[in-house]
């Protein structure tokens, strides 16, 4: 799912194979001089992988080596905490649970999704947690206290959320104050408003028979359940990755660059295949699959191709990986602080009526507890550094699936709150130890 | 060589807090000229740099693009001009791929998205000009020995269209043969008709390639001197501050040779 380890494999693809360090193939005539022998662009000194699945092991033991670990941790992860769950309760990996997971980490995930963006500036948002909650109220006030039209009042919500993001952005890239400290008042003042809109009435219910709140709710499922529902998405992501995949093959292969292997191509295709369809069938097993779970899968597709391909996207990732460079490269750095902490914003706001919609109401207690921790705890346990410049939106699909398994989990053994939060507190350290860990190898290793 | 200058600085000045880095400096870069700019460390030649790059605004004077008075503040502004820099500190962004670098700030598009394979195929043949080996043009520059970051810097220059290059000690971290690449570099893009700075504290280099040196010394002008006609000796005076007498020029030759 995660194509981070990319770029380093394409590289490599079209090597002999031998043992250890192979004479390279690429070789370039220099533009300009054609008298001059080709110059090898590639290093001999470099290691290229053999060719086959020996080729993969000795790479990926390589790769981990140099503390490029990728999702590794984390499907592992995923794997123990499954297996002690299902252990304790056989009820845990039933499609109706796993099904219940897909739709309660949506909500949370829509948090990561904007967290990602500020954590590969290097910097945190504490607020989201408050704006997430203040969207919810926003909206409540919007359609019940004001008769709005919920569509309406839905991208009201958002706007409110973005600017409320924008502002907190400007302070931080206009003022200087530390994102840190900018975020933590917000965290405090945007709570506040929230109470104070709330205030008479308490808790809003809100009408969860159409409009938003029916699509974010627990009943809402992609065609409306109908079975071929699940398999067609499955089979447009396997598709779409299958052209996309061959597409670029074709173009590299036409402009003389590295590309990658047919066999890479179907083995990479078909994990996903494997992945999709087995999803679709648990899921359909269950209801099929939320309204919810399909437009959060739907952001991640848009926002993973926003930072990847587009100009915008590797601003973001220039200003993480250095500011001054980033500044002398004419990126506006402020211009970019400011988008981040907006679109974090945005999406806090999206999390928000998320929650609304699971709950069908605004109340005091939204926003608030653990959602800002498990946010930034799913952006971290899926990859996506603390130190900036490093990361990729899946980390907040696969760190949600691993925080509301643990949080299913527990509720499936009747653990309470105080045990929830001491093991989400563990597993959230133990990600940054990751991180930390395996950015000093790293710098061992010479990918500082 | 055509009568006005492309980049003209008059009367620069620049200060930061009590230190005044560059007092009243005057250069002149014509089309197809490579002016050399030499000092000793810390005389202001980086800081020079920058102000022409947008990267410190000018307190005081007149920078005149093309004849005409212009105003640089942020490097965005210097880019837009037509100047490229190469800088010291190299300034490359360590999380980001050769490709990346080389390409920042102005990405090729293909209907509207990063067209990644044009910049990698690109990328793969300016680099084997400048006959430097990278492992591969996919790693991130984090990974990279000191001179093969700075020869990406230098080509990171060449992309786009430039019309003034600057490139501030390009060579400093560079092996014999990429050395001499860059200076074939240079007479290349003299050849293009581009204006060139070139700041350098190796006398040979400055000699071989260099129509002019300007010297900068404790952030003023200390003369300025067409290579042709000027002796080693008269340019190490300049640099170390001895006034153009016999005696002087001959403490100069002998502190330049103590030096070598
Ligand atoms: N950002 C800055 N803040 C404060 N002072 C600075 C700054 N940059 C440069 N200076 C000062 O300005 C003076 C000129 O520095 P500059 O870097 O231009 O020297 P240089 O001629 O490039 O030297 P070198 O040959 O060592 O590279 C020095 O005294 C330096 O301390
Ligand atoms: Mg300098």
């Amino acid at each position: 799912m995660s194509d981070t380890s990319k770029t380093v494999k394409s590289d490599t693809t079209k090597a002999e194979k031998t043992e250890g360090v192979v004479e390279a193939q690429n070789t370039v005539a220099p533009a300009d001089d054609p008298t001059a022998a080709p110059v090898s662009v590639v290093d001999p000194r470099l290691l290229v992988r053999e060719e086959g699945f020996k080729g993969y092991i000795t790479e990926f033991k390589r790769k981990v080596k140099g503390g490029e670990l990728g999702s590794l941790p984390v499907v592992i992860g995923l794997i123990v905490i499954w297996t002690i769950f299902q252990l304790k309760n056989d009820l845990f990996l039933s499609a109706d649970n796993l099904s219940n997971i897909s739709y309660f980490l949506s909500a949370t995930g829509m948090l990561a999704i904007g967290l990602v963006f500020v954590l590969l500036l290097g910097e945190i948002d504490l607020s989201v947690g408050s704006v997430s909650g203040l969207a919810s109220a926003v909206f409540a006030v919007f359609v019940v206290d004001h008769s709005m039209n919920p569509w309406l009042a839905l991208v009201l919500t958002i706007v409110t959320g973005t600017a409320i993001g924008a502002l907190h952005g400007w302070f931080f890239a206009k003022i200087g104050v530390p994102a840190f400290v900018v975020t933590l008042a917000g965290l405090l003042a945007w709570n506040g408003l929230m109470l104070w809109l709330l205030g008479s009435s308490g808790t809003i219910n809100l009408p969860s028979d159409s409009g938003p709140i029916k699509l974010f709710g627990q009943n809402s499922f992609f065609m409306d359940q109908a079975i071929i529902g699940a398999y067609l998405l499955a089979g447009i992501a396997v598709v779409l990755s299958f052209i996309g995949n061959f597409g670029e093959q074709r173009r590299r292969r036409a402009a003389g660059v590295p590309f990658r292997t047919n066999g890479e191509i179907l083995l990479r295709v078909g994990l996903l295949a494997l992945a999709a369809f087995v999803s679709a069938y648990v899921l359909n097993n269950a209801s099929g699959v939320s309204n919810a779970l399909v437009i959060f899968l739907t952001a991640l597709v848009i926002v993973d191709f926003v930072l990847r391909r587009t100009t915008y996207g590797r601003k973001v990732f220039a200003v993480g990986g250095g500011i001054e460079a980033a500044r002398r490269a004419g990126i506006n750095v402020p211009m970019v602080r400011i988008t981040v902490f907006a679109i974090s914003g945005g999406f806090a706001a999206v999390g928000g009526m998320f929650f609304a919609g699971q709950t069908a109401g605004a109340s005091l207690s939204a926003g608030a507890g653990d959602t800002l921790m498990l946010a930034i705890a799913a952006a971290v346990i899926g990859g996506t550094s603390l130190f900036g410049g490093r990361g990729t939106v899946w980390s907040a699909l696969l760190g949600m699936l691993v925080i509301q398994s643990i949080r299913t989990g527990l509720d499936l053994l009747n653990m309470n709150t105080s045990i929830q939060y001491m093991i989400t507190g563990g597993v959230l350290l133990g990600a940054v130890v990751i991180d930390s860990v395996s950015r000093r190898s790293q710098m061992a290793a010479g990918r500082g | 060589m055509s009568a006005t200058p492309v980049l003209a600085l008059r009367g620069v000045s620049k200060r930061f807090g009590a230190v005044q880095a560059l007092t009243d400096v005057e250069l002149e870069v014509h089309a197809g000229e490579v002016v050399a700019l030499v000092g000793d460390n810390g005389a202001g030649k980086s800081t020079l740099v920058k102000t022409i790059a947008g990267v410190h605004p000018i307190d005081d004077g007149v920078i005149e693009w093309e004849g005409k008075p212009v105003s640089i503040n942020r490097p965005h502004d210097a880019q837009g001009l037509g100047v490229a820099t190469v800088y010291q500190d190299l300034a490359l962004c360590d999380n980001l791929d050769v490709v990346g670098n080389l390409y920042l700030g102005r990405e090729l598009l293909r209907r509207g998205v990063i067209d990644e394979v044009t910049m990698e195929k690109n990328a793969r043949e300016l680099l084997s000009t400048l006959s430097i080996r990278i492992p591969s043009v996919r790693i991130p520059i984090a990974s990279l020995s000191g001179g093969q970051r700075q020869v990406v810097a230098i080509a990171r220059a060449l992309i786009g269209d430039p019309k003034v290059v600057i490139l501030d000690e390009p060579t400093a971290a560079l092996g014999v043969e990429q050395t001499a690449q860059v200076l074939d570099l240079v007479e290349r893009l003299r050849e293009r008709n581009l204006g060139v700075i070139l700041i350098s504290h190796n006398m040979a280099d400055v000699k071989a390639v260099a129509d002019t040196v300007a010297v900068l010394r404790l952030g003023k002008n200390n003369g300025s001197f067409p290579v042709k006609d000027t002796s080693h000796e008269e340019i190490i005076a300049a640099i170390t501050g001895a006034t153009e007498n016999a005696v002087t020029r001959r403490a100069g030759r002998r502190t330049a040779e103590a030096a070598k």
